[in-house]
């Protein structure tokens, strides 16, 4: 069987919008510089986040996460500083076409949201679609195939590149 | 399964619409269909869409007719990162022979679109901006989309779309004097909540709409972004086509009926019996101006509640409350006043900009002492024009107040009517229309 992949939680509430994840005083300065984006990631909600979140870390929240502007950097950010996924209860539309196309994991999970705080480690199976957290189980809904496809090639991009 | 049932398919406006715009006869909520748009959408953000558009092996542009871009973010440029910015669209739209291009000063991408009739009934937008839900208004699709989705839509013409369940909301009754659509649509986001249409289509209905000017029905889908809707849209009706033949007139003088043709022949319509997801019905007489408080556009108030709240300056216009009925509004608001607290004004294009002058109501602004900017989206997502300093309050007529929405984060947003935005910069705090223009202001 595989195991899953542990990963340490940064926890927020609901209705974080981009404008806090990404501030939009920064979309046409910034340049889309990995190294960039990263600095200013989630810098009008917590400003430790940006100097302390570490590859592999995951972002878990409450309800509609990433309301507001259709601003990509929103999701390439977090990809830019190098967190393997954002767990939501849900998510607003766009941020989640955005993450799916930039090959940020998105995974629905409104059980999981309520149980873990900052600092907790989580485990994500892929394989079995299931989040484990302190001996409890979470499942979690497997895409439509179309947009897995999409996923696993790394984002939109790499998918039509993949193509031709 | 066979042609027959499909052709028995009743369906809402926007399963329609996005039936044709993937080719079908029809389509079901949940579906994941292939859309291929008549109109692809960006702004500003045309640079950085080129640079993701440079890794795919397609050189070209697959069909260069169907781009519509706008600088509109910020501009004039306010500095010269903006500015080489802006003269990277400029070679990429000449790269690529973009004919839809509108240089700064136009206006807001969602109104020129719309004044110079690239989208119209029956057609399908998708946008790398998070307001195209706007394009409803004229009985068209339209979505917010992201930025390397359009990259890919350049190169392919097609994007993957699921086909969202309708809300229908149906409006019935007349809004009383003061009210707008902007107040109808704050209720209902206070009600329904920033997530209460998410993924959904919202389809606008009832004998309420006929009452509707063209400039109040773009408010109203246009803030259906703010519900989490994926489009919102309303079938086109009599006030819709004498805008669009007035309009076109003017913007399209060599083509405009060949384009008022092509809209004829497109617009779609929902059908009686189609079937609806939720269901919400108001009547317009019962609503009263409200207000968003900071820093959620759902943290929704009566304005009865939170007057005498001091205000540092005030902001009017954007894509969702910046033509000319709006400015006409805050004219007969500011008429023989004068001004306590600033007030910004931002036609939402250099059409209604040239409107609101002709009528009179830029010079009863400038006398009450208002500040008048270029046609663009201004202070709006923080970029200049008017960003606020710390510590300050902003009632404004946009669309969204989230923490450093308007640059920064220790300030605070109300949005409101833009009527409410000019009687509360005469007032130094918010307060009722009526109030100033029966000279009772405190």
């Amino acid at each position: 069987m595989m195991a899953g992949t542990a990963h340490r939680v940064w926890k927020f509430g609901d209705n974080v919008n981009t404008d806090v994840i990404f501030p939009g005083k920064y979309t046409y300065t910034v340049s889309l510089e990995p190294a960039a984006l990263a600095r200013h990631a989630l810098e009008d909600l917590d400003p430790r986040f940006a100097g302390a979140a570490r590859p592999g870390d995951v972002i878990v929240a409450g309800r509609n996460w990433g309301n507001g502007s259709s601003r990509e950097q929103a999701v390439t950010c977090l990809v830019a500083v190098g967190a393997r996924a954002v767990i939501a209860a849900s998510f607003a539309r766009i941020y989640y076409r955005n993450a799916i196309n930039n090959g940020l994991l998105v995974i629905e999970c409104p059980a999981l949201a309520e149980a873990v705080s900052t600092g907790d480690m989580i485990e994500i199976d892929m394989d079995a679609y299931e989040l484990r957290f302190a001996g409890q189980v979470f499942s979690f809904p497997a895409l439509p195939a179309e947009v897995r496809e999409i996923v696993e090639a790394g984002g939109i991009i790499p998918y039509l590149q993949l193509q031709t | 399964m066979g042609k027959s049932n499909e052709d028995m398919e009743m369906q809402t406006l926007t399963e329609k619409l996005l039936a044709r715009s993937s080719k079908r006869k029809s389509v079901r909520p949940g579906e994941i269909i292939i859309s291929e748009p008549d109109v692809i959408l960006s702004h500003d953000n045309t640079a950085a869409i080129a640079e993701i558009f440079a890794q795919l092996p397609q050189a070209k542009v697959k069909h260069p007719e169907r781009l519509a871009i706008t600088l509109d973010h910020a501009v004039p440029p306010p500095s010269a990162k903006h500015a080489l910015n802006h003269a990277r669209i400029r070679d990429f739209v000449r790269e690529q022979g973009i004919s839809n291009f509108f240089e700064i000063g136009r206006g807001i991408c969602h109104q020129v679109l719309c004044e110079e009739g690239i989208v119209g009934p029956g057609l399908s937008l998708l946008g790398a901006d998070s307001h195209s839900p706007h394009f409803g208004w004229l009985g068209a699709f339209g979505a917010g989309i992201g930025r390397s989705e359009v990259a890919a839509l350049w190169a392919t013409g097609q994007l993957w779309l699921r086909v969202p369940e309708t809300m229908r909301v149906t409006l019935t009754g007349r809004l009383n004097p003061g009210v707008t659509t902007k107040d109808l649509t704050i209720n209902l986001i206070g009600e329904l909540s920033s997530e209460g249409a998410a993924y959904m289509a919202v389809e606008f209905a009832g004998d309420g709409i006929a009452d509707l000017s063209p400039d109040s029905r773009a408010a109203l889908t246009n803030m259906m972004a703010e519900m989490g809707a994926k489009n919102a849209c309303i079938a086109p009706d009599e006030v819709t086509w004498n805008w669009i033949d007035n309009t076109l007139k003017r913007t399209r003088p060599a083509d405009w009926a060949e384009r008022l043709d092509r809209f004829r022949e497109h617009a779609l319509y929902p059908d009686a019996g189609a079937v609806y997801a939720a269901e919400h019905r108001i009547n317009m007489h019962d609503i009263e101006p409200m207000v968003s408080c900071p820093h959620a556009v759902d943290k929704v108030l009566p304005l009865s509640a939170i007057a005498a709240t001091a205000v540092d300056l005030g902001f009017i216009g954007t894509c969702t409350n910046g033509r000319l009925e709006d400015i006409a509004a805050a004219a007969a608001v500011l008429e023989g006043k004068q001004l306590k607290s600033r007030l910004i004004v931002i036609p939402a294009s250099s059409l209604v900009l040239r409107d609101a002058v002709d009528a009179g109501y830029i010079g009863t602004l400038l006398e009450a002492g208002a500040t008048i900017g270029t046609p663009g989206c201004g202070p709006c997502m923080g970029n200049h024009m008017g960003v606020l300093a710390p510590g300050e309050v902003c009632i404004s007529s946009a669309n969204r107040n989230f923490r450093g929405r308007m640059g920064e984060a220790d300030a605070e947003i109300y949005l409101a009517n833009p009527a409410v935005v000019a009687a509360s910069c005469v007032a130094g705090q918010l307060i009722h229309p009526a109030e100033i223009t029966s000279g009772r202001q405190p």
